[in-house]
């Protein structure tokens, strides 16, 4: 029981942090096309400015539970995904470090060298973590002892790159709706137009995806065995669906919330899939690591139950209300503030 | 070389590199919150301008905190999977309760803190930057309780073939982990005190903004002395804590061979690891090794030669970074109380102020050199006496960890570069002029 709360919020951590740096990351990918010029860029920056940290730190709670509660998946996972972890942190720090560096030196060679690592840090982790995800949901070949017998290239199998590429999308998508909130003019004019033509594309690698499911992974075996699970999928698709009729709407708040809800569906669609896995095997299914075989004592679990429920809501609580401190459009003022 | 061995040197690099920079934001957060406490309780616009220039430095240095404690997390997993799965019932989370409570509050509010100049009233403002010093301190407390169960490992059971959790009270405030948070934080204060005196200095001698820089040196002064001596208090504190608990480390320390009753001090050691000697022993102090590891003169130190060489640390390392840890700590005093008496008439007493300017990197050397006796003198043990380090490795190929070993260096390197020259960019630019201040 204790292992399937644990097993259930290690799903909710991994959604809400794609939800929430979704959005940041989608939007760095994006910022080359989207900025015309450098006050472009820079309410671009500051869009994501008050929010990119506070986000990633979901990502490292989703690793630091990964460890806490299934110390034995963290170490299979980690350790085979070493390449493609590697490059994610790496990718990672040239982002979090173009933030705060970008704007501390006037001149143009230097800015440019920063807004190239953001749009590295942003679509390289986007790209990875879709095929990250595609991988452990289809299962990645590590023996009995949990040691991988595959390289990097393993990883890079059609339905990993592409999940990679709907993370991308998903992503894209969500950031550009959250820009066409921030920003005024032109340019959330610009923002608008893309989540409109990204949607398309976006719906089309979807249906591909979920067909390939079918035929790579075993998700589907718990939803033929349990009709309740339907509910993930299908609130990935009617969120998607909505999403467009928000947009054509001119809502650009609810479209962004429907985008929220598809990145949490698609999520949670694959994790319920996984049950009771976390990390199948491909070589043989007894090799997978499960919430049995890879969960930490039920002491540790009860302890990291009672931190998770007295503090989560704290966090959400003031993470709440960073973001409702800075939501209004970004302006004029704001862009001053890099002088002081 | 293994994988072992490059795992050992990209863990040390990663983690030497964190560390050059988390001090400063740990002992200058709290600076700043204070600078800005005042500012709201006397209405002093200096103490604004104050917050805002040590601010800036705190934001660029504070960055890099970041960015290179995410791969220090992820490499227990990459790096150390069996370490990971043996002890991860315990370790991760320790691990995991650090981000909850910490990393959320300090990451939140640090963007409160830098976007919210104008959204936020002074008072909340100054709270924002409260909570960040606070989280980085307790951030601190769990990552060194995680370190210390490493050190000295308690409140576990051996069971099901790793270790788990017996006692998390036990774990969570052990002697080792309290002593290891003060003398570590004490350590990041004297950094910061020695980081705010010097760069002041810089500024007083080249007699610009000198009442603000006057006010900033006074109050890092005060702080550098204070911890100053407590750090060196309460070293000698984790000193005795280690004689107990981990006599080969202590024996390493002090490059201590044979097992003596009132075991003396040299001041002068050349080791001689080979032949389980030391090639050079001048100026002995009768007893003063026995007194410092035991608090009595006669009592018995054990010897490395008593210890079976494949349980021993490497000795030249560990002796060696003691040394300059324990020979930096006195000088800090020295300069501290030099600094400290000397406050009020700063622009007088230039050579002072010079040598202020000079010895900024100091503190930074002495923090690592404690690490490297920590943890080398750890060694061959990741878990004392419970795992050994060649055991903890992952099952990965060279290859990689060659390539991404090499990825470290290249990157950190580069980040390294960029940090520091705009450190010092802004370090000498100096405060914004009043009126710019009054803006916001
Ligand atoms: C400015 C920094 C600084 C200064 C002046 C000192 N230390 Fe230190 N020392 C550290 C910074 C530090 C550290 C980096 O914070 C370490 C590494 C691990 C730890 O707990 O603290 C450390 C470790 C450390 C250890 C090893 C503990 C272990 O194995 O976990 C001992 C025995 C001492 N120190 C003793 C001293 C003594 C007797 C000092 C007398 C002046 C002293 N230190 C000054
Ligand atoms: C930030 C300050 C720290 C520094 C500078 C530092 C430095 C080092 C060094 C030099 C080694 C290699 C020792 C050797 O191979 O001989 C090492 C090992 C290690 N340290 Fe630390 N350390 C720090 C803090 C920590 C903390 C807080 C933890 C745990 C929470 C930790 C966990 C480890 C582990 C897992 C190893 C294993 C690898 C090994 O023993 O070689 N370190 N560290
Ligand atoms: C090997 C051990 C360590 C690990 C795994 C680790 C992990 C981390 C992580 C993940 C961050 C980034 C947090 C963020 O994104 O906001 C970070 C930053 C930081 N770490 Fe470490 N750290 C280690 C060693 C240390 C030590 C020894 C200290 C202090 C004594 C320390 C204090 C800090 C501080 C003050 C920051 C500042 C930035 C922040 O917390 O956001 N860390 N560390």
């Amino acid at each position: 029981m204790l292992e399937t709360i644990w097993f259930v919020l290690w799903g909710v951590l991994w959604a809400v942090y794609f939800m929430l740096d979704g959005f940041d990351l989608g939007l760095g990918a994006l910022m080359p096309v989207l900025a015309k010029n450098e006050t472009d860029k820079r309410v671009i920056y500051h869009a994501m400015g008050p929010f990119w940290d506070g986000n990633e730190v979901w990502l490292l709670t989703a690793g630091g539970v990964t460890f806490a509660a299934f110390p034995a998946t963290y170490a299979v996972m980690f350790s085979s995904l070493y390449s493609a972890l590697m490059l994610l942190l790496f990718a990672l720090i040239l982002r979090g470090v173009a933030f705060e560096f970008r704007g501390k030196v006037d001149n143009a060679a230097w800015r440019g060298l920063w807004d190239a690592c953001l749009w590295l840090g942003s679509f390289l982790p986007a790209l990875l973590l879709g095929v990250a995800f595609a991988n452990i949901f289809m299962g990645i070949p590590f023996d009995a002892q949990g040691v991988y017998q595959g390289t990097l290239f393993t990883l890079l199998n059609p339905y990993g790159l592409l999940g990679g590429v709907l993370f991308v999308l998903l992503f894209m998508v969500h950031g550009s709706l959250w820009l066409a909130i921030k920003s005024d003019g032109e340019l959330a004019a610009r923002a608008q137009a893309m989540a409109k033509r990204l949607w398309p594309a976006l719906v089309g690698v979807a249906v591909v995806f979920l067909a390939a499911t079918w035929v790579s992974t075993r998700l589907w075996a718990n939803y033929m065995s349990n009709l309740a699970l339907w509910v993930f999928p299908l609130l990935a698709v009617a969120a998607l669906l909505y999403n467009r009729l928000a947009m054509a709407q001119g809502a650009w708040w609810k479209a962004w919330f429907a985008s929220a809800l598809t990145i949490v569906g698609c999520t949670f669609f694959g994790v319920a899939g996984l049950y009771p896995n976390l990390l199948p095997s491909s070589l043989d299914p007894a090799f997978s690591m499960t919430i049995s075989n890879s969960a930490s004592s039920p002491l540790t679990l009860k302890i990291m139950l009672g931190v998770a429920l007295v503090m989560v809501p704290v966090v959400i609580a003031y993470q709440a209300w960073a973001y409702y401190t800075f939501r209004h459009k970004v302006t004029e003022e704001d862009l001053a503030y890099e002088e002081y | 070389m293994d994988v072992l061995m490059l795992s050992r040197l990209q863990f040390a690099a990663a983690t030497f590199f964190h560390f050059l920079f988390v001090p400063l934001t740990l002992g200058l957060s709290v600076l700043v919150a204070i600078m800005e406490s005042l500012y709201v309780s006397r209405g002093d616009e200096d103490y604004k301008r104050m917050a805002q220039f040590w601010g800036k430095l705190f934001i660029i240095n504070f960055a890099i905190g970041v960015v290179t404690g995410i791969t220090l997390e992820f490499q227990f997993g990459t790096n150390w999977s069996r370490y990971s799965r043996y002890v991860g019932d315990i370790f991760g989370s320790l691990l995991a309760i650090e981000a909850t409570l910490a990393f959320f509050l300090e990451s939140t509010f640090i963007a409160v803190w830098i976007f919210g100049w104008k959204k936020l009233s002074p008072k909340m403002h100054a709270l924002s930057i409260w909570l960040v010093a606070l989280a980085s301190n307790v951030s601190a407390y769990w990552i060194l309780a995680a370190n210390s169960f490493m050190q000295h490992p308690v409140g576990y059971v051996l069971r099901n073939g790793r270790a788990e959790l017996d006692d998390f009270l036990a774990i969570v405030t052990q002697k080792w982990a309290v002593l290891e948070f003060v003398h570590t934080v004490g350590g990041a204060y004297i950094l910061a005190g020695f980081f705010v005196m010097g760069v002041s200095a810089w500024h007083l001698l080249r007699g610009r903004e000198t009442a603000l820089f006057n006010k900033s040196f006074r109050m890092a002064a005060v702080f550098a002395l204070v911890f100053a001596v407590f750090t060196a208090i309460n070293g000698d504190l984790s000193g005795k804590e280690v004689a107990e608990k981990q006599p080969s480390k202590l024996a390493a320390m002090e490059s201590h061979w044979q097992t003596k009753k009132a075991a003396p001090m040299y001041l002068f050691v050349v080791p001689d690891e080979k032949n389980a000697k030391n090639a050079v022993e001048l100026f002995p102090i009768p007893g003063a090794l026995s007194f410092l590891a035991f608090g009595d003169f006669s009592a018995e130190v054990k010897g490395l030669s008593d210890i079976p060489p494949a349980d021993r640390p490497p000795v030249l390392l560990t002796f060696l970074a003691f040394r300059v840890m324990v020979g930096l700590g006195t000088l800090f005093i020295v300069l501290a109380v030099l600094a400290w008496l000397k406050r009020k008439k700063l622009e007088q007493n230039r050579w002072l102020l010079t040598i202020l300017v000079w010895v900024i990197p100091l503190p930074y050397l002495a923090l690592q050199a404690g690490w490297a006796v920590a943890e080398v003198g750890r060694q061959p043990w990741i878990v004392w006496q419970l795992m050994r380090t060649a055991d903890a490795v992952s099952p990965i190929a060279t290859s990689q960890v060659a390539v991404s070993f090499a990825a470290f260096i290249l990157v950190y390197g580069l980040l390294g570069l960029a940090a520091f020259y705009l450190i010092f960019k802004y370090a000498r630019k100096g405060p914004a002029p009043l009126a710019a201040a009054e803006g916001r």
